[in-house]
């Protein structure tokens, strides 16, 4: 399946566009941040091969970088589905049951949060503010915010997204 | 020919109530219009208004009319009545719950009147997009003022007006730029802490989204008092409309000669650099964030040098959050007096809130300091959603804590809010209600803390990962009375053994809601039940047979089937069914629903 997402599009015009991004940026160690956002922006994820160009760009060992991409929550080191489900848990959604929403999430799609479904569509995450809590509870997927749900809301935005109505 | 500016509000939350369609829409049919329309009318897209709640917002001058909610298929009866010929639409304007009377302007509302704005002077108002805007609102002109002063001067007025760090610490501003200036080290730096990372809180965003500028102003005033040639932006990564604003606002600044090399022909030089936060909440930390800036591992370090002399790169450092360099500016053009007149004795100015979760009017405000929690939920925010009844208020965020109904006439300021248990912080203010479980609430914190704590402390990584366990058994029902002793000593070494604000102020959270709201605690303990209906392990909802009236609403809400009845004969839920959302609690308009 990881084969799959990172073929997408070809392997060479992919590797092209990461050393696009990459080499974008000056060669300091205090844009290993930058860099590493902007591939995760491109490929939903940061693929073992850019870390390893990243770490011969900057000349910073692979373990600091790893440290890094570990630690900031923005960052993942595992692929993304095509779609996106980002449950806002802040306080504001977590009082309204943000984690009904979440627990039915899960059971409807099958996965966990963190997961990803085997068709590579849909992957579940908690985030911790969306800033929009006047919708409260609030998810976005890929840049759609659906606000105030309930958990009968559910089914039918994800049918939607299955039957290719929302793209 | 006269003229009608139509403001079109393009906050994230009404950008994520469909504004922007609707901003596209109103330019598409007054395109098709301009011949036979007398005005010429202008369309722009503002920062957030703050009553989110009610987005999208548009508001039409110079009639001053208002309108809420605005959905797409009203835009052409906006145009036809309003743009055209300056008449109110009565059903979107906004509808006074107290005098059922529509108000027309969009300052009459309460929720508007009750606030005094400083930092969000401009917000709302003028288009982010555009210098000119914020020129012709007097923007630039403190710059101008105190390049004709010395930095002394500058920093003198500072520390008059009183004003006090609005990233939650409340340490005076003066103070700090004082301290850096002393130092006789460069190059000295300058960073603005947009990294709001509390749950709940979008004040900064706002900001940085809707006057930009005015952010920048503060940090240029900033630099021509300390010396210093570059600063920094540190803005999280998710805040997409923040980072772009504010990107085109430096570039702007830029042209203008508001920043760069020898600013408007003195012999200052200043740049501003955006980095981008990857989405860890200890960079809100001061030393944490400085070691992100250096591209390095988010970890806070001991301060036993203040940042202010040892701060990035180990230069002379001044970081000051989003709404305190938003307050710069006015405070040096209107002078120090002004702004210590305004809130209370120690408490100088104003403090934005994001006043969120069971309260009616969601959305941003901006209150004098000293102003009651009574007055902020009720009077500005409207009470409580569906009229249930309230609980408690959190502030401070997850270092925070909980204020009880009966703390309701205390002032918000730092030191009262302190002494309360709780703290200002960044400005997040979380309305509970009687559907709120105490203890889930203070679980969701440490659970938050657990995963954003660095680890490099070991009291903290391992300190706060005990408590929430210890809370997690509670509200599954396997707690204990003993627990909450064990929870004091944890509280005890986390709060003395670790190095950063995170780490110190953790336990807060149980803390307070254990002082206040112990008999919760114990219930969950000794009777395993959660009064709230929130911990599923302990909940069981059943309808009041003599209260319900049978209209079907909950039946209809239920996403299981799980409840069953004829139309006004009592209904019944099916416990195998049920999977404890609440949904049918929540829309009860009898109040039949109830917890076992």
């Amino acid at each position: 399946m990881d084969d799959k997402i990172q073929n997408r599009g070809g392997n060479m015009e992919n590797e092209k566009k990461m050393k696009e991004i990459i080499f974008g940026h000056s060669a300091e160690k205090r844009y290993s941040l930058a860099i590493m956002q902007d591939i995760q922006r491109e490929f939903n994820y940061i693929p073992r091969e850019a870390m390893e160009t990243i770490t011969e760009y900057l000349s910073i060992p692979l373990s600091k970088l790893y440290g890094m991409a570990t630690f900031y929550k923005a960052l993942s080191l595992k692929p993304k589905g095509k779609y996106v489900i980002k449950v806002c848990d802040g306080t504001a959604c977590h009082i309204r049951s943000s984690m009904v929403i979440v627990s039915e999430m899960e059971k409807l799609l099958g996965i966990e949060v963190g997961g990803i479904t085997p068709d590579g569509l849909f992957s579940i995450e908690t985030v911790n503010c969306l800033g929009a809590c006047a919708l409260a509870p609030v998810m976005v997927i890929n840049g759609e915010y659906y606000g105030k749900l309930t958990t009968q809301d559910i089914v039918g935005i994800i049918e939607r997204y299955k039957g290719g109505e929302v793209q | 020919m006269s003229e009608r500016i139509v403001k079109v509000c393009c906050g994230t939350g009404c950008l994520a109530n469909g504004s922007k369609k609707v901003l596209e829409a109103l330019r598409a049919e007054m395109e098709k219009r301009t011949i036979d329309i007398e005005v010429v009318p202008y369309v722009k897209a503002t920062g957030c208004n703050g009553l989110c709640e009610k987005g999208p917002i548009i508001k039409i001058y110079p009639d001053d009319i208002a309108y809420y909610h605005v959905g797409l298929n009203d835009v052409q009866e906006i145009v036809e009545k309003t743009i055209v010929n300056g008449e109110a639409i009565e059903k979107l304007l906004y509808l006074d719950l107290k005098t059922k009377k529509r108000i027309r302007s969009h300052s009459e509302p309460d929720f508007i009147k009750k606030q005094t704005k400083i930092a969000l002077r401009n917000i709302g108002e003028i288009d982010p997009h555009d210098i000119h805007d914020y020129l012709a609102v007097g923007g630039y002109q403190a710059l101008k003022k105190v390049l004709n002063i010395s930095g002394d001067d500058i920093i003198s007025i500072i520390k008059k007006s009183g004003l006090r760090g609005r990233g939650g610490g409340g340490f005076p501003t003066g103070v700090k730029w004082e301290t850096c200036q002393k130092i006789d080290r460069f190059p000295k730096y300058i960073i603005c802490n947009g990294d709001e990372g509390d749950p709940g809180a979008f004040m900064d965003r706002s900001i940085m989204e809707g006057d930009p500028h005015s952010v920048l102003e503060g940090m240029i005033i900033a630099s021509i008092a300390l010396n210093s040639q570059n600063g920094y932006i540190y803005i999280r990564d998710e805040y997409g409309l923040a980072l772009e604003n504010m990107h085109r606002a430096i570039e702007q600044a830029k042209e203008f000669n508001y920043l760069g090399d020898n600013i408007l022909g003195s012999e200052y030089c200043f740049d501003i650099e955006i980095v981008r936060g990857g989405g860890a909440f200890v960079c809100g930390e001061s030393s944490a964030l400085m070691a992100s800036i250096e591209g390095k591992v988010g970890e806070p370090r001991a301060k036993y040098i203040r940042s202010a002399e040892y701060g990035l790169w180990g230069q002379p450092t001044v970081l000051n959050n989003v709404e305190t360099w938003a307050n710069v500016p006015v405070i040096l053009e209107k002078g120090n007096e002004w702004f210590s007149k305004i809130g209370s004795p120690n408490n100088s100015g104003t403090k934005v809130f994001s006043l969120v979760g069971k309260v009616k009017n969601t959305g941003l405000v901006e209150v004098p300091m000293g102003i009651t929690l009574q007055e902020m939920i009720f009077d500005i925010g409207g009470g409580i959603v569906g009229d249930k009844e309230f609980k408690a208020v959190q502030t401070g965020g997850p270092s925070g804590g909980c204020i009880p109904k009966e703390l309701m006439h205390l002032p918000v300021d730092f030191d009262t809010l302190e002494a309360a248990g709780s703290m200002m912080g960044s400005g997040g203010v979380i309305v509970t209600d009687e559907r709120t479980c105490m203890v889930e609430f203070a679980r969701y914190y440490v659970a938050f803390l657990a995963e954003e704590s660095c680890g490099k402390c070991v009291s903290c990584r391992e300190g706060i990962r005990q408590i929430l366990k210890i809370l997690t058994d509670i509200c599954a029902g396997k707690g204990q009375e003993s627990d909450l002793d064990l929870l004091a000593v944890i509280f005890e070494t986390v709060e003395k053994a670790s190095l950063c604000g995170l780490g110190k102020s953790a336990p807060n959270p149980v803390k307070s809601t254990l002082r206040y709201f112990r008999d919760e605690y114990l219930e969950h303990i000794r009777d395993k039940r959660c009064r709230a209906g929130v911990c599923k392990d302990l909940t069981e909802f059943y309808i009041d047979e003599s209260l319900c009236k049978g209209c079907g609403l909950c039946k209809k809400g239920c996403a299981v089937d799980a409840i069953d009845g004829s139309k006004k004969q009592p209904h019944s839920i099916n416990q195998s069914k049920c999977i404890k959302c609440g949904n049918c609690i929540d829309i009860c308009k009898f109040k039949a629903v109830k917890v076992r």
